[in-house]
Formats: C-alpha cells, structure tokens, sequence
C-alpha cells in the first residue's frame, strides 16, 4: 500500500474541496478500496474519509413513494429495514445475495456503485490492463474468459461490473444523487457508469472531485412489490459473485402484464437494463414463452468476448426463470439462499 | 504528521498515537495492543478470520482503516469470556468440535456472535449457514460450527427467559 495523506472532512463541502486535489478519492466502507490498496492497484494521493459526515446514512421516504438511500447507509442496514425490503424486495434481495454479512456491514450503497470490475486481470498487476494503464493493452482478450462480458464490451476492455445491487437499482430507474465542486447535480443510474470504448479507465460519469450523496428510488418503484425478483448464478451459492444475475419484476392486471422490468448483472461493464424486453412483455400475456421472447430480446446484441459464449444462453434462462419466479409472486420472506436458483421451493414453479 | 486515535477496546478506553494511516484495525489490535486472538488470513477480506464487532457489528478487520474508526467500540476475541466463563458460543463450539486446526476459529466465534445478534437466521440451519460463509474453516469443520451456532442461540434463550423468570 502506498502511504497517502488523510483527511476526515466533517462536511460534504469540505469533503468536495479536499477532493479536488488530483489524487484524492474518497474513502467510505474501504472494503474495495482497501483491497485494491492492498494490492498496489491503486495508489491514491489522499483519503477523503467520508464516513463521519453526518446525515449521509439516512433511508428517507419520499413523497411519491420512493425512497432516498444515503451514500452512507450500509449495505445490511437497507436490506433488513422493514419497510425497504416490503416495498423494494428485489433490492434487499440483492443486497443480500452479495459478498459476506462481514462485508455487508460495512459496504455502503455509494460505495456499491462505484465498486471497480472483479476481472482477474485487473487485479493482477503483472497483467496488462487498460483500465489500469491506459494504453498498456488487455490481457483478458485472448486469456480465461469466463467472467467477462458478453455485452457492450470493446476490444479494449472486457471486463463486467460486479454489483448486485445495482441491477435491480437500474431496472427500478434510481437515481443518483451527485455533490461536486460545480454543485449539485442528478444522474439516472442507467446513465451513470459507462461502457469501456476506447477509454475503459473512465468506469462512470462523475467528474473529478465529485461524491455520491444518494440514491434514489422513485414511487413507481415500489408498485412492482408483489412480482420482484433477484436471481443470481454463482460457482457457490453464497459469497460468490455473479457469473450471471437478473433483476425482473412485472405488473400485473390478471394475467396481463401492464409493465415490465428487466435489468442483467455480470453481463457488461455496467449494470444492464433491457429495454427491448420490456417492450416486448409490455400488454403480453404472462405466460413461459412470452418470457422466452424476452429473453431472447434481452441477448440479441450479445457476442462472445472469448471462450464465454455459454454466458449468453445462461443469461437468456436466468431471465425467463427470473420472470417466471417474479410471475409466481414475491415469497413473504426472503428465501434461505437469497437469490439463489437452488432455493428450497425455486423449482416449484417451473 | 501523527495521527491520535481514540478506541474502547474489550470495555478499556484507549488512545494510541499512529505514525501513519496505512494501519488497519487487524495490524493495530495485534501489533500495538498485542491481542493476537484476531487471526490474520487472507488479510483480503475472503476468509474471515480477522472477524471482530465493532458497534456491536461483524466486519473484516483487515478491511477497516484504523484511523477512520475513531471513536468505536471494539469487541475481540479476548473480550468475550466473562473471566473463567466461557461465552456460550465457546462453549458450544467445544462441546460440538466446531474446529479442528482452530486457526480460523476466533473469526467464527465472533462472527457467530455477530449473527446471533442480528437475530435474522432463526433455528432454520440453511439460513445460519447462509450467514456464517463470509468465515472459511479449511479444515471444514462447517457442520459441527453451525450446530455449535443453533445450540448457543437456544442456550443463550434458554438464559434470557430464565434470567427473565
């Protein structure tokens, strides 16, 4: 770990301001940040530590409906708060099919999204990697391939974001909330992190010096409680992340469907909503071959980075079993295994 | 520049003086405080092994910078037994030999603390089981850990209603 200077703002301004020395990043749950220090991955200049300004760990319900997560609120705090897990159960679901209840109580929502790729070529330093050294090249083109993306990759970068929270968060249409040296500002999720092109370095939207302060959820959200799913392919059903996962959610006039939600993890190097899908379930009928359709809708533009290839037709099933779980209705408790194909009961419905 | 640090450790007040920042809770509990029951394992933040409560919650102490917990109530290994009484985790982890090797075994126990306080899992094995996998035991005593878990959950209510009585 490089030695870096430290600072403990006790405002968001002055979070922002000491922020805008080239160098500095921010530092809240420090289960990322801290391991890629470890690894000399990454070698900030300066810890910005956010963790001690108040009012940033606040679950705040909004007048529509929604809900406004502070940056701060801990991974395990938003999956087990009541009210969220009753009117958002995809998202505690995902909250809870990732990394380990340690890590879960100290990983923070804004630090969720700004988690960089698990690519085993990233990590390791003697590989070359764009990310990490713009213009060294990508030593996961052409290497072990089974993680990486099978969508919007470039030959740049192939590598996916890994978080499981932001799945259900981008088919739910949230909302970041953003401070930074040029003020306040919003971003849709959709639009926040960013596929690799030729500058696979640049992960999100947020300039230099600027800090997550929320995220938001709007009312309409929550209207997708009763049919909301989260599902999540691992090599271990627990402590594992995704090979491949989806976030489907439906509303329902009997057994037409008025709306749907489709968002895949694992898949890109940003959480994936998959508009076209929607369309196509959008007045369907709720039935087995019309999640098919849209599962197929959802993959259409999928391509093998490598040796992946099986990636595509896993995320196609992981759809429609998403939908035909999301179909069958929301359980009235998050199952054992969250998010797990091999749940006691998951197979009921097939 | 040094840094003063201010953490109450297994009930004592203490304040430390770091000469640098890099220091994670896991290097400060066993380099300068000597409480070497917090086992250093993958010190990645894999394996658990360096699980202690602090605010009376689990995390992985080799992910948590020293200096940014300024303030926490820290509660390890050491600090669990009431003198020569064992906490009913210990006792159940011997009683169903929830270890092997017992290198990763302080982890457990203070993650199974940690679990029983978050009252999520219930009786239902799955779920304990489910809660206890961010603590790798490679000797793979896993289904004695989680009877020992279920036993000192029921042990620990059996007290409370009796304490209650």
């Amino acid at each position: 770990m490089n030695r870096f200077d430290y600072a403990r703002p006790a405002t968001i301004a002055e979070a922002v301001a000491l922020a805008a020395e080239p160098g500095a990043t921010y530092l809240a749950g420090g289960t990322n940040l801290l391991d890629l220090m470890k690894g000399d991955l990454v070698r900030p200049a300066r810890l910005v530590d956010v963790t001690h300004i108040p009012g940033l760990d606040a679950i705040e319900p909004l007048a529509d409906g929604g809900v406004r997560i502070g940056a701060l609120v801990r991974n395990a705090d938003l999956a087990h708060d009541a009210d969220f897990a009753r009117r958002f159960p995809a998202i505690a679901e995902a909250l809870l099919a990732g990394a380990s209840a340690q890590l879960r109580n100290a990983a923070t929502a804004g630090g969720n999204l700004l988690q960089r790729t698990r690519c085993a070529y990233f990590y390791d330093a003697a590989s070359a990697c764009n990310k990490r050294t713009p213009g060294a090249g990508c030593d996961a083109r052409g290497g072990e391939t089974r993680m990486q993306a099978v969508l919007g990759w470039s030959e740049h970068c192939i590598a996916t974001h890994p978080s499981d929270f932001c799945v259900p968060l981008v088919a739910f249409d949230a909302i970041v909330e953003i401070e930074g040296p040029k003020g306040r500002r919003e971003c849709p999720l959709e639009h926040f992190h960013r596929l690799p092109g030729d500058t696979p370095e640049r992960e999100s939207d947020l300039a230099p010096g600027e800090m997550i302060t929320a995220v938001r959820l709007p009312g309409a959200a929550a209207q997708f409680a009763g049919h909301a799913r989260y599902l999540k392919v691992r090599d271990r059903t627990s402590y594992a992340f995704a090979i491949v996962s989806a976030a489907a959610a439906l509303r329902l006039d009997g057994e037409t469907i008025v709306e749907a939600r489709l968002a895949l993890g694992s898949v890109a190097a940003k959480p994936w909503r998959a508009h076209a899908a929607e369309a196509l379930l959008a007045g369907a009928q709720a039935n087995e071959a019309n999640f098919r359709r849209a599962a197929e809708a959802a993959l259409a533009e999928a391509r093998p980075a490598g040796a992946n290839g099986y990636k595509i037709e896993l995320a196609r099933r992981v759809v429609r079993r998403a939908f035909i779980l999301a179909h069958a209705g929301t359980p009235a408790r998050i199952q054992a295994l969250p998010a797990s194909p091999f749940a006691t009961g998951a197979l009921r419905h097939v | 520049m040094s840094l003063s640090l201010s953490l109450t450790v297994n009930g004592i007040a203490r304040t430390l003086d770091l000469a640098d920042p890099r220091v994670t809770l896991l290097d400060l509990l066993r380099d300068r405080l000597h409480l070497t029951g917090t086992k250093k394992g993958c010190d990645r933040g894999q394996c658990g092994a360096c699980t202690i409560l602090l605010d009376g919650r689990r995390i992985n102490s080799c992910l948590a910078l020293a200096i940014s917990h300024d303030g926490a109530d820290i509660l390890t290994i050491e600090g669990v037994a009431q003198g020569d009484q064992l906490h009913p985790v210990q006792a159940a982890f011997i009683a169903h030999d929830g270890l092997q090797c017992g290198y990763c075994t302080p982890g457990q126990i203070m993650s199974a603390i940690g679990l029983l306080r978050e009252a999520q899992t219930g009786d239902d094995p799955e779920r304990v089981r489910e809660a206890m996998s961010g603590n790798l035991c490679r000797c793979g005593a896993y289904a004695g850990i989680t009877a020992a878990v279920l036993d000192a959950q029921r042990s620990m209510a059996d007290a409370g209603r009796a304490h209650a009585a």
